[in-house]
Formats: C-alpha cells, sequence, structure tokens
C-alpha cells in the first residue's frame, strides 16, 4: 500500500466479505422461515448460526476498513462517499418508520372510525359490527386479543424520552470534544452515552414485561397492540444496534483511533443515534401521548 | 494489497484478478459487477418468460389443459415477481454499473466492495424465492401484489417470500446509495450536473425513488409477515385493521416502483436517439426536469390501483387528477424525442430501431395508461386484460426494450466486437411484429369482459386469446434468438471489431476510450473535455 | 467509424411499420365485440362514452406524433444526403407542448369528474339525491357468492352451474364449446327488477372479492370486515352476466355473477315464489325423505357445491383436498358427517355449510356421498338429523 496514494479515491481490488454477509443473510432468513412454519422446533439453530456468521461477516469488513482508514488510504473524496452513504442509508430508515407510522395514521384516522359506522362506514357498522364504538385505543370489533390496558406515557415512557434526550446530548458533547482533541474528555462522555442508551433499554424491556404480564397489552391485541409494539419494538432494535456501535467507537476511542479533523466513523454512529432519539420523540408523542 | 488507481500510472490498463472465485466473487470492479448484473437478469428473463410461456400455453384454448388453477396462480405470481425484481430492476443496475462510471469519468463505483455486495444477494434471494416452488403449497399464489388477506392463506411460502423481498430491499438500497454516491461525489473535474448523460440523470433520479420506497415496501411484507405468524391485526378488520391498509402501502411503492423500471428507459433512449439522428438531445434540461417531475408525481398518485376499493369520493377525484398529470411530462419526453429526430441524418441500426418501436409502443402503452386514469372508467378496465396489455406495453416495450436496445449500443464497447447487424435486424422485426400480436389483442380482450389472474376463461375470448398465445410463443422465440446474438458477439464470431467510437453520431464519454473497454478507465483528477460531452447545456 | 452500418433499407421498414400500426389502431375501435360494452344503465353509457372521447383524442395525438416522427424517418435520413441540423431546444415549441396537453386533460376532467359524481353520489334532476328503493347484500365467499334482499328477506347462494364445472376441471375431455355459457352460469341467479334504484352493499366472508357486471358499467370490491356501498338501476330486461374481478384463490376464474332483470311484475311474481319456496323447504326440513329422493337431489347439491373441492368423481385433489371416496369419515358414522359438513373443519378449505344450505340440501348431499362411488354406507340421513346436531 502506497502511502502517495492519500490524492488518488481509494478503490479496493478485493471484497471478501459480502459473500460472506450473504451467506449469513441467507441462513438467517432460512432459518427462520422454516422455524416459523414449524410447528414442533422449539430454537432456529440455523438462524442463530446465519446471524453468527453476520457478525463475524461485519466484524471482519469492518476491520478492514477500519485498518485502511488508520493508514491514511482514504483521502477527503473517500470520506464524502461513506457520509452520503450513511446519510441515504438514514434515509431509508427513515422511510422504513414512515411506513408503520403511517399504517398507525390509516387505522386511526380511517379504518378503525370506518368500522365505528362514520363516514362511508355506515353500513360496514350496521351489517357487520353493530355495537362497535370505533374509539382508539381499540383492539377492533372482534375484541382481538381480550381486554387489554394502557401503558402511562408518563412514567417509564417519560424517563426514557429523558434518557434518550440525554444522551443525544451527551453524544453531541463528546463529539465536540473530539473537535478539540480532548480526546479523554470524549471517551467519559461517550459511555455516559452508552450508560444512558442501556438504561432505555433496560426500561423497554421492563415496560414489554409490565404489558404482558399485568396490562394483557401483547402483539396480539388487535391493532393497538400491534402498532404498539411493531413500532416500539423496530425502535428498540434500533437502539440495540445503535448502543452497540456507540460501544464500538468507543473502544476505538480508547485504542486511539478517530482524529479531531477526521473521524467518520464517529459522526456515522452519531447520526443514526440521533435519528434514533428522533424517532422515539415521534413514537412518544404518537403512540405513547396522543 | 495494491492500489487499483494508481495501478494505472504504471501498469496496463488491463490488470484483472486471476481465478474465477476472484475475479467474480470477489469482485470490485464496476464492469464485472455490472457484467453480473446483466448475466443475472438475463437467467431470470428466461426463468420469468418460461413461467410466462406456460401461462400462455394454458390460456391457448379455453378448458383446462396442463396446469391446475392455484398453480396457475403460483405462475402469474411468480412470473412477475422474476420479471420485475429479478430481471429488469437488475439490468438496469447492470447498465448502471457498467455506464455510469464511464460516463461521468470515474475511476469506479463510490462504494466498490458494497457494490459486490449488492449484487451477490440477488442470487441467493432468488435461490430462495424459488424453492417455494418445492414446497408445501407451493410458491405464493396471490399476485405480485401480495394483497391479504388470500396471501396469508398461502402455505409455508409466506416466510421465504417476504425474507427473498427484505433482501431484494437491502440489494436495491445499497445499489440505490451506491448509485447516488457516485453521481454526486465522483464526476469528474468539468463535468458539471447539466453536464451529465441523460442516463446518469434518469439513474439519479431513480436512486432516489429506490431508496424512498423499497423499506415501505419492506415494512409492508413484514406486516403481512406478523399478521401471518405473530398474531397482529394490521390487515384484520376484526382487530381494527384494513386489508386495504396493505393496498396503500403496497401502491405506495408499487407506483414509483414502475417509474423505477421506465426512468433508466428513457435514459438509454436519450442517449441512443441523438446518436443515430446525428442531432443533439432536443431539449435537454426540460428532459431532466420532466424525468424529475415524473418522479415527483409518482409519489402521489398510488391509489389509481384502487379505485374500485371503495376509497371516499374526495380521494377518488383527487388520485384522478394526479394520474392525469403523469401524461404532460411524459409528454414532453415523447414530444422531445420525437424533435431529436427532426431534421436530423437519421441511420437505422439496430438500438435506432429499436428506439423508433419504443417511443410508438410505449406511447400505445401511455395512452392507456391515461384511459385508465378516468376512475369512473377505470371501474370497467380495472382487473382485466386491459390493464395486463396497458402494463406489458410500457414494460416490455418500454424497459424491456431498453435493455435489449442498451445491449445492441453498448455491447461493442464492452466486447470490443460489433454484434451481426444482420441478425440485430432479424431480432427487432421479429420481436416488434410478435410482441404487438401477443400484446395488442389483451385489450380488446379487457374490454370484452375478461378479468386476468384467471386460468380458464369463457369461450368467447378464444380467439384473441390465441392469438395472443401464438404472439407469446413467437416472441419467446425471437429471444432465444437475441441470445444467440449476444453470445456470438461476446465470442467474436461472424462479427468485426468495433472501432473506439463505435457509432458515427456517438457522443459523450464512453466512446473516447478504446472498445473493448479496458477494465480500469479513469483515474481521478482528470477533468474532461466539453467537446467529449453530449450536453454542454448552454442556453 | 463503423462502415458496415448502411441506412437506405428504412423506407420500406418504415414504411411496412407505419401500416402495422395503423392497421392495430383502425381495428381499436371496429364493431363486433372489441370494444367497450356500452351496457344497459344510465352510468355504463357515460361511462362508454368518456372512453370512447378519451381514445379519439389518444388516437389523434397518435396521429400526429407518430406522423412527424414517421415523415422524419422518411425525410431525414442520411441515406437522402440530409446534413443534420444541430438546434437543440425551443423555448416556444416547448411551452406549447405543455400547455395544449394541459387544456386537454383539462376539458376531459371535467366530464369524468361528472361521470364519478353520478356513481358516488347520484341525484336526479333537481339535484336532490336519489333514493334507492331496494337494497340487495352481496357477500363474497371462496367460491361464490352470497344474496340477501334485506327488504325481502330473501337469501340464497349463487355458484357455478355444475354443468361448467364439471367441464372446467383439468382433463375433463369436455369441449367448452359445448357447454352453454360456459363459465359464466349459476345455479341461482340475481333477480332484480327493471327501473329500479337498487342499492348494492359488498362484503366477503373470506378475502378480496369483487362484483362486476359489465353491462352495469362498474365494479367494486367486496372486502371482508367492511361493506362497499354502489347502485345500480338498470334500464333494460335481459339476462347479464359477469365473474369475480379480484383474485381470490384457486377458483377465482370460477365464480360467475348472473343478473336476470325482469319487469317490475316478473319481479314480483318471483319473489312471491322465492317466498313460496321457502315456505316448501321449512316443509322438505320438517319431512321424512325416501333415500332415492334424497340420492338424487343430493347428486345436484353436491355437484353444485362440493364437487368444487372434492371433485365430481368424489376423489378430490390430494393432499389439499380429501377424496370422498372411501373415505373414513363418509363410510363412519353419519353424525361425525353431519359435523363436518355442518360446522367445517377450522383451518382448513373445508367451510361450514351450516348456514348456507338448507337442512335437506345439506341431508341429501351427504346421503349422496354415502352411497355414491365405492362408498359402503348405503344409508340415508334425514333432514331432522342434520337439525338435532345442528342445534346440539
Ligand atoms: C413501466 C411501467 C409503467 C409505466 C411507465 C406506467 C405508466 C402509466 N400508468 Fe400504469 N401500470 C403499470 C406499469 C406502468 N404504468 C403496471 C405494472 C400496472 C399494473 C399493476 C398491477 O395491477 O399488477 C399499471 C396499472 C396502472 C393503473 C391501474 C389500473 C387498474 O388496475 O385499474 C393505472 C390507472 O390509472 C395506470 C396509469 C398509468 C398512467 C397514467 C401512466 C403514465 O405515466 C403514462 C404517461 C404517458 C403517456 C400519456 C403517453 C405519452 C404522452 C404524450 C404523447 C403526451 C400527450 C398526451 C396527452 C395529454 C393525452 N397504470
Ligand atoms: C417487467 C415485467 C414483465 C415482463 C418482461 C413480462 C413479460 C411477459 N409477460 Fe407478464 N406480467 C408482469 C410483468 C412482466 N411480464 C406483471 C407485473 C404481471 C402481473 C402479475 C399479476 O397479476 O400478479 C404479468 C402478468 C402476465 C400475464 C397475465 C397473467 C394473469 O393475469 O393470469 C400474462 C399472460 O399472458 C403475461 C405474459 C407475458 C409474456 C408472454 C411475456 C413475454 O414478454 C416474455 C418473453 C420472454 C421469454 C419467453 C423468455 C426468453 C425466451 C426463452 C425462455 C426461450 C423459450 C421460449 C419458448 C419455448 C417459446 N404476463
Ligand atoms: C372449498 C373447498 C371445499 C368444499 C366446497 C367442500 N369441502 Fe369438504 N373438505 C374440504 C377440505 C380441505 C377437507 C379436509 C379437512 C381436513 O383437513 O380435515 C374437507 C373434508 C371433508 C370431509 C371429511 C373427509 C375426510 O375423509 O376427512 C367430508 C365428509 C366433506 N369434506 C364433505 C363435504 C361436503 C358434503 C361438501 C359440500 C356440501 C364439501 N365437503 C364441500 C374442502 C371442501
Ligand atoms: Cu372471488 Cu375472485
Ligand atoms: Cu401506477
Amino acid at each position: 500500500m502506497s502511502n502517495t496514494s492519500n490524492d488518488q479515491y481509494y478503490v479496493p481490488h478485493l471484497a471478501r466479505w459480502p459473500i460472506v454477509g450473504s451467506i449469513g443473510m441467507t441462513l438467517t432468513a432460512v432459518g427462520a422461515a422454516t422455524f416459523m412454519n414449524s410447528e414442533t422446533a422449539t430454537t432456529p439453530v440455523l438462524m442463530y448460526l446465519g446471524f453468527a456468521v453476520i457478525i463475524f461477516m461485519v466484524f471482519g469488513w469492518f476491520a478492514e476498513v477500519i485498518k485502511e482508514s488508520e493508514n491514511n488510504v482514504y483521502n477527503a473524496q473517500v470520506d464524502t462517499s461513506f457520509r452520503m452513504g450513511m446519510v441515504w442509508f438514514i434515509f431509508s430508515e427513515v422511510m422504513f418508520f414512515a411506513c408503520f407510522f403511517g399504517a398507525l395514521w390509516y387505522v386511526r384516522n380511517m379504518s378503525v372510525p370506518w368500522l365505528g359506522g362514520e363516514g362511508t362506514g355506515l353500513f360496514t357498522n350496521s351489517e357487520l359490527w353493530a355495537g362497535y364504538e370505533g374509539v382508539w385505543p381499540t383492539n377492533g370489533p372482534g375484541d382481538i386479543g381480550g381486554k387489554f390496558e394502557l401503558i402511562d406515557p408518563y412514567h417509564l415512557p417519560l424517563v426514557n424520552t429523558i434518557l434518550l434526550m440525554a444522551s443525544s446530548i451527551t453524544l453531541t458533547i463528546a463529539h465536540h470534544a473530539l473537535v478539540d482533541g480532548a480526546r479523554k474528555k470524549v471517551i467519559g462522555w461517550l459511555i455516559a452515552t452508552v450508560v444512558l442508551g442501556a438504561a432505555f433499554l433496560f426500561f423497554q424491556v421492563e415496560e414489554y414485561i409490565e404489558a404482558y404480564q399485568h396490562l394483557d397489552l401483547t402483539l396480539r391485541s388487535g391493532i393497538y397492540g400491534s402498532t404498539f409494539f411493531m413500532l416500539t419494538g423496530f425502535h428498540g432494535m434500533h437502539v440495540t444496534l445503535g448502543a452497540i456501535m456507540l460501544t464500538v467507537i468507543t473502544i476505538r476511542m480508547i485504542r486511539g483511533h478517530f482524529k479531531p479533523e477526521s473521524h467518520f466513523g464517529f459522526e456515522a454512529v452519531a447520526w443514526y443515534w440521533h435519528f434514533v432519539d428522533v424517532v422515539w420523540l415521534g413514537l412518544f408523542i404518537f403512540v405513547y401521548i396522543i | 494489497m495494491s492500489h487499483a488507481a494508481v495501478a494505472t500510472h504504471d501498469h496496463d490498463h488491463d490488470h484483472k484478478p486471476k481465478g474465477f472465485v476472484k475475479r467474480w466473487l470477489m469482485t470490485t470492479n464496476h464492469k464485472d459487477i455490472g457484467t453480473l448484473y446483466l448475466i443475472f437478469a438475463l437467467t431470470m428473463f428466461i426463468f420469468g418468460g418460461a413461467l410466462a410461456m406456460i401461462i400462455r400455453l394454458e390460456l391457448f384454448q379455453p378448458g383446462l389443459q396442463f396446469v391446475q388453477p392455484d398453480f396457475f396462480n403460483q405462475l402469474t405470481t411468480m412470473h412477475a415477481l422474476i420479471m420485475v425484481f429479478g430481471a429488469v430492476m437488475p439490468a438496469f443496475v447492470g447498465f448502471a454499473n457498467w455506464m455510469i462510471p464511464i460516463m461521468i469519468g470515474a475511476p469506479d463505483m463510490a462504494l466498490p466492495r458494497m457494490n459486490n455486495w449488492s449484487f451477490w444477494i440477488l442470487p441467493f434471494a432468488f435461490t430462495m424465492l424459488a424453492s417455494t416452488f418445492f414446497m408445501d403449497g407451493g410458491a405464493p399464489a396471490a399476485g405480485w401484489t401480495l394483497y391479504p388477506p388470500l396471501v396469508l392463506q398461502g402455505g409455508q411460502n409466506l416466510a421465504y417470500a417476504v425474507f427473498a423481498i427484505h433482501m431484494l430491499g437491502i440489494s436495491s438500497i445499497m445499489g440505490a446509495i451506491n448509485v447516488i454516491a457516485t453521481i454526486m461525489n465522483m464526476r469528474a473535474p468539468n463535468m458539471g450536473y447539466l453536464k451529465m448523460p441523460l442516463f446518469v440523470w434518469t439513474w439519479l433520479i431513480t436512486a432516489f425513488l429506490l431508496i424512498a420506497v423499497m423499506p415501505v415496501f419492506a415494512g409492508a411484507v413484514t406486516m403481512l409477515l406478523t399478521d401471518h405468524y405473530f398474531g397482529t391485526s394490521f390487515f384484520n378488520a376484526a382487530g381494527g385493521g384494513d386489508p386495504v391498509l396493505f393496498q396503500h402501502i403496497f401502491w405506495f411503492f408499487g407506483h414509483p416502483e414502475v417509474y423505477i423500471m421506465i426512468l433508466p428507459s428513457f435514459g438509454i433512449f436519450s442517449e441512443i436517439i441523438p446518436t443515430f439522428a446525428r442531432k443533439p438531445l432536443f431539449g435537454y434540461v426540460s428532459m431532466v426536469y420532466a424525468s424529475a417531475a415524473i418522479a415527483f408525481l409518482s409519489f402521489i398518485v398510488w391509489a389509481h390501483h384502487m379505485f374500485s376499493v371503495g376509497m371516499p369520493f374526495g380521494g377518488e377525484l383527487y388520485f384522478m387528477y394526479a394520474t392525469m398529470l403523469i401524461s404532460i411530462p411524459t409528454g414532453v419526453k415523447v414530444f422531445n424525442w420525437v424533435s431529436t429526430m427532426w431534421k436530423g441524418a437519421m441511420t437505422f441500426e439496430t438500438p435506432m430501431l429499436w428506439a423508433i418501436a419504443f417511443v410508438i409502443l410505449f406511447t400505445i402503452g401511455g395512452f392507456s395508461g391515461l384511459m385508465m386514469a378516468i376512475a369512473p372508467v377505470d371501474f370497467q378496465y380495472h382487473d382485466t386484460y386491459f390493464i395486463v396489455a396497458h402494463f406489458h406495453y410500457v414494460l416490455v416495450s418500454g424497459s424491456v426494450f431498453a435493455i435489449i436496445a442498451g445491449v445492441y449500443y453498448w455491447i461493442p464497447k464492452w466486447t470490443g466486437n460489433m454484434y451481426s447487424e444482420r441478425l440485430g435486424k432479424i431480432h427487432f422485426w421479429w420481436s416488434a411484429i410478435s410482441i404487438n400480436v401477443l400484446f395488442f389483442p389483451q385489450h380488446f380482450l379487457g374490454l370484452a369482459g375478461m378479468p386476468r389472474r384467471i386460468p380458464d376463461y369463457s369461450t368467447q375470448f378464444a380467439e384473441f386469446n390465441m392469438w395472443s398465445s401464438i404472439g407469446g410463443f413467437a416472441f419467446g422465440l425471437a429471444q432465444i434468438f437475441f441470445i444467440i446474438i449476444v453470445i456470438r458477439t461476446i465470442k467474436g464470431k461472424g462479427t468485426t471489431k468495433a472501432t473506439d467510437r463505435v457509432w458515427e453520431g456517438a457522443k459523450g464519454l464512453e466512446w473516447f476510450i478504446p472498445s473493448p473497454a479496458p477494465h480500469h478507465t479513469f483515474q481521478d483528477g482528470e477533468a474532461v473535455k466539453d467537446e467529449q460531452l453530449a450536453h454542454v447545456s448552454t442556453h | 467509424m463503423n462502415k458496415t452500418i448502411k441506412s437506405c433499407k428504412l423506407s420500406r421498414e418504415g414504411f411496412l411499420f407505419t401500416i402495422f400500426s395503423l392497421l392495430f389502431f383502425s381495428s381499436a375501435h371496429a364493431e363486433y365485440g372489441l370494444n367497450l360494452t356500452k351496457g344497459v344503465t344510465e352510468f355504463s353509457n357515460e361511462v362508454y362514452g368518456l372512453h370512447m372521447i378519451v381514445f379519439w383524442i389518444c388516437l389523434v395525438i397518435a396521429v400526429l406524433v407518430f406522423g412527424a416522427m414517421i415523415y422524419s424517418m422518411i425525410m431525414h435520413r442520411k441515406s437522402r444526403g440530409v446534413t443534420a441540423a444541430q438546434f437543440s431546444h425551443s423555448t416556444k415549441a416547448e411551452i406549447i407542448w405543455t400547455v395544449i396537453p394541459i387544456i386537454i386533460l383539462i376539458v376531459v376532467a371535467f366530464p369524468s369528474t361528472e361521470a364519478l359524481i353520478n356513481m358516488e353520489s347520484p341525484t336526479d334532476p333537481d339535484g336532490e339525491r336519489i333514493t334507492m328503493d331496494m337494497t340487495i347484500k352481496v357477500t363474497g365467499y371462496q367460491w361464490k357468492w352470497k344474496y340477501d334482499y334485506l327488504d325481502e328477506g330473501i337469501s340464497f347462494l349463487s355458484t357455478l352451474s355444475s354443468e361448467s364445472n364439471i367441464a372446467r376441471q383439468l382433463g375433463s375431455g369436455i369441449n367448452p364449446e359445448d357447454v352453454d355459457n360456459y363459465l359464466l352460469d349459476v345455479d341461482n341467479p340475481l333477480v332484480i327488477p327493471v327501473d329500479t334504484n337498487i342499492r348494492i352493499l359488498l362484503t366477503a366472508d373470506d378475502v378480496i372479492h369483487s362484483w362486476w357486471v359489465p353491462a352495469f358499467g362498474w365494479k367494486r370490491d367486496a372486502i371482508p370486515g367492511f361493506v362497499n356501498e354502489a347502485w345500480t338501476n338498470v334500464k333494460k330486461v335481459g339476462t347479464y352476466r359477469g365473474q369475480c374481478a379480484e383474485l381470490c384463490g384457486k377458483d377465482h376464474g370460477f365464480m360467475p355473477i348472473v343478473v336476470i332483470v325482469k319487469s317490475k311484475e316478473d319481479y314480483a311474481n318471483w319473489v312471491n315464489d322465492q317466498k313460496g319456496q321457502q315456505v316448501v323447504a321449512e316443509i322438505k326440513n320438517n319431512s321424512e325423505w325416501t333415500q332415492n329422493d334424497l340420492i338424487n337431489k343430493g347428486k345436484e347439491v353436491y355437484n353444485s357445491q362440493c364437487a368444487l373441492c372434492h371433485q365430481a368423481s368424489g376423489q378430490g385433489m390430494p393432499p389439499a383436498f380429501p377424496a370422498l371416496d372411501g373415505s373414513v369419515i363418509v363410510n363412519g358414522s353419519i353424525d361425525e358427517q353431519i359435523k363436518t359438513v355442518v360446522f367445517g373443519k377450522e383451518g382448513t378449505a373445508m367451510e361450514s355449510f351450516g348456514g348456507k344450505l338448507s337442512e335437506s340440501d345439506i341431508a341429501a348431499a351427504i346421503t349422496y356421498t354415502r352411497n355414491a362411488w365405492s362408498n359402503t354406507a348405503k344409508d340415508a340421513v334425514q333432514p331432522q338429523d342434520v337439525k338435532r346436531i345442528k342445534n346440539s
């Protein structure tokens, strides 16, 4: 690897990891699908194997990129490509969540009122669901999943909101510290961020346990349960992923990676974390409060 | 690890990795990845086409002769899924990979390793999808639109199909991110946005569409999955959901999706027509704006696929008006192509023949689209063969023709060999005639009342179905011919060596590099010169 | 430069191409059943008119655009020695061909909006919303229709006629040409009066279906859990046929719709008849049948209701649909079989027929299966047996 290469756009010669990733993905998918279809299987072994392969791939791939990065193979233009990649990836995630928020909007403003007899739903209600009121929250005229209670937004969810907001702030402090070259400070604030993220996840799990065990609110609780758990569930998965990524960059900080003027890996994780944060705000308002 | 772009300084341009695995499985080279995409797309085209041939065989005459109704539905569903996601989309990504870096003077795609991954997800995903044919209950059979609750009745296939779609989505999104990063970040100095070839422009816009809608599709099928396996109620009225919700989400993806399949095709023809008219593309800037307008409108018209679901009146009106609007920017494109030909000095090599047929046949397809946009009339057309005729006119004589024309246009650059013009012309005439025998009668069938997705029909529809099937077989055979031509060209049999410029009227960077294009073309920092470009938009 | 490419061939090719596309276009409006039906309602006529307007507009634009293109292909060929002009834009031209289509679309939008209003919120000449004279509820099942006359209390199922149903089986050996109204005939058609505003409520039991009679000029989806509203007023006595128009599974192609439109008097008679028949059915349900009568009636019921899945031959289509010929249940306890048919089997395609068929029909069908093919039960099931199980 020539050191003069920095003025050239770096084009790697071989990509070992993608094919490993594809195999991992396929194992995961086939494993999950056979498991879901099976009446007897109790552990999706193949799926776990697939996860393992994917994790192996991610570490291998990133290790390669990090090595290259630390060896100054990338010039500013490569950095821009990476940034664009991350920005548009996050945009795709925004659209993924938009899909579920859209579904929530639709059921609340269209289908549930129709079932309750509003507007064009007059005959729907009188012919099929006489007596159904169509008020949110609901598990539908068929009372799918049985009676359930709601989670009080001003307890755990509010705490969680504060935790995530705080974590965004600590992360931003860490970022500023990085730009100022105060490495110790960066590491401290990063650890704080990870802890806040982990606390969020802990409370989220608490909340799910509460919902399942005491409130009878489950994924099967009609449309309310469906939208509630899908939205918060996917968000939770993203927080988990984000927390792992934060941990990784914390470790990289400790190992001496990143420079005040170039630290794309750090920034990418920060963007992602802010994105996750904003999604939570949407959830807090549209799922819990309204 | 040696450095590719640097290597071009001192080594010859043509050093490829040795060994099959390194060359193809681990490649980061945009040309090799483009080739992989194109080969994969052709394979899937044959697969999807073979399913279509069974469909046409069963529909050759009334009565069931060959397949059970349920299998017929599997054929229809898989035919569409494979053609759309396996043939047309990957083919266009193949073109993007091959041509975009060459057209904008970039050393490669912006994110070469991810580029490899985008491709190598596809064979796995499609193997998984195709394997459902051999499962209990067979392949998905609820149509490519996957409407619940029907799709939830399928056997085991649902989970496999949903995961396959997730994988396709990941692949498409990564591919699109790569295209955007390449175009926005990798243009050679002096390659301003308004100097980019139109193919690059249309792909940039397509990539935005992909990133915006593939995740939505992924979300929609995820809800199918949880409704089926985990007891959620998104599409179940008893739980407060609504089957029509799926249709809204699906078409929010699905309508932009059809423009994802046509915009790159517009781009390809906007390269071909000026070349053979020997005249600059008419209205370059308005072509760019029109593409953007089409893309924008595509997000706000989706429910024209759902006029008969019983939307509120206001919704029907709105979606009718919005859909009609798309004719305006599309019309601008058609008029601009015709004006490009006007007062040119035209020659009619094979790519140009396809382009001319495209302008005519796509416009016919567009017109039937406009007729369907009129909501009260669509109550009649909806879910009949009129629709089938419409979308094959835009998809086959729109997208597939573009792919074929693009192959003829650029294959000399790819292989260094000129295809046989005589065979190419035979292929063209054979296809252009048979495709009309195949799909034109379907308009009449639809108007006369034949629903789509039926394995058997009443006897009054017999004659046109027979014609359609005959046309179908003929069109299928013509494509065998195409495969032969392509293979002969790659092997250099019965062909001549291609010059660098290949076409007399060709302009644009790709014609200033040798044929075949060397493994590594540009190094960065090399400024392009205005006189090399097709469009130097100065008003 | 590539010299192998000659360009003089086009005049002939271009010519052929022109002829070819024109040929197709001109046949698009020829008379014989190629075009949209004019139909028998006001709405369908409006729709037909709109269809033709847009079609002619498209045709004119097509002639202009393709004409210009073909002219240029003939006149501006390199082989004629022309040199290419180099102009690349003209703001004037571009404005013209943006504005003219916009105007055309606005012109088309007016009648389209009007037609939509007539469909969705119809008014009479005085601008009053028209009132509906009667209401029929249509329910889609896999794969039959159920019609409920909400005002008359009449209710029945409508299934593909057994003649078509037998002929349409894979390898039946029957030529569809020999079957009257192949695939477009049902056992119990919907009967409605002429010149009457009929509200039609649509819903479905299992998956989405779509109710479509082309001659009425509209189709509307029948969605499980929701009720869609549509209306019609047929102006002409006659028999009109249509089909389910939303993919609804295996037999989507085999759930036709037949509507008989009668004069108001005939319709009134028919209603009386139906009510009479309901009384008869009640009597039949309460009386003892001979085995022979049961078998004869049962064969009819079986072929229209059960043969869809279990096949006329009783062989079914294993593994999805079990054979009844030789089935343990069919040769075993009567009660067990009645339960299967009356309540269906949860989670399978075997639906519950208790609410769809009369007790005598169920008894007959079961008796038939127990005596048909190689089955050995050879006994008779009475309507009362069915009633007993139903109420148990
Ligand atoms: C490449 C794919 C492609 C393209 C480009 C289009 C283009 C268009 N489509 Fe099509 N469409 C499909 C693929 C495509 N479609 C598919 C796959 C389906 C069926 C899906 C399924 O159900 O399985 C479908 C279905 C479909 C429907 C639903 C029908 C139904 O199910 O009931 C409608 C309804 O409005 C529609 C409309 C249009 C319109 C208005 C355009 C416009 O973009 C066309 C614009 C072009 C022109 C109009 C011609 C050129 C213009 C001029 C020369 C200018 C002057 C003209 C005038 C002002 C009149 N399409
Ligand atoms: C890009 C997309 C695309 C393409 C290219 C095609 C191409 C073709 N389609 Fe496709 N089609 C769709 C997208 C596409 N279709 C969609 C979205 C649907 C709707 C599905 C639904 O309802 O859910 C559909 C539905 C559909 C139907 C309606 C089915 C139904 O409603 O039940 C029919 C029927 O004729 C049909 C036929 C064909 C034919 C004959 C071709 C031909 O052009 C194919 C030609 C290609 C080949 C034949 C392959 C190459 C050659 C060989 C393999 C050699 C062997 C050949 C012989 C033995 C002759 N298609
Ligand atoms: C839509 C398809 C369908 C129709 C129509 C249908 N059946 Fe069935 N039937 C099934 C299926 C599927 C099963 C298998 C259920 C199972 O897996 O236990 C079944 C099972 C049965 C059985 C039990 C057979 C056995 O050996 O397990 C009997 C008896 C039966 N049906 C009778 C009838 C009769 C009588 C009718 C008409 C009135 C009828 N079926 C209509 C689908 C159908
Ligand atoms: Cu019922 Cu199709
Ligand atoms: Cu559309």
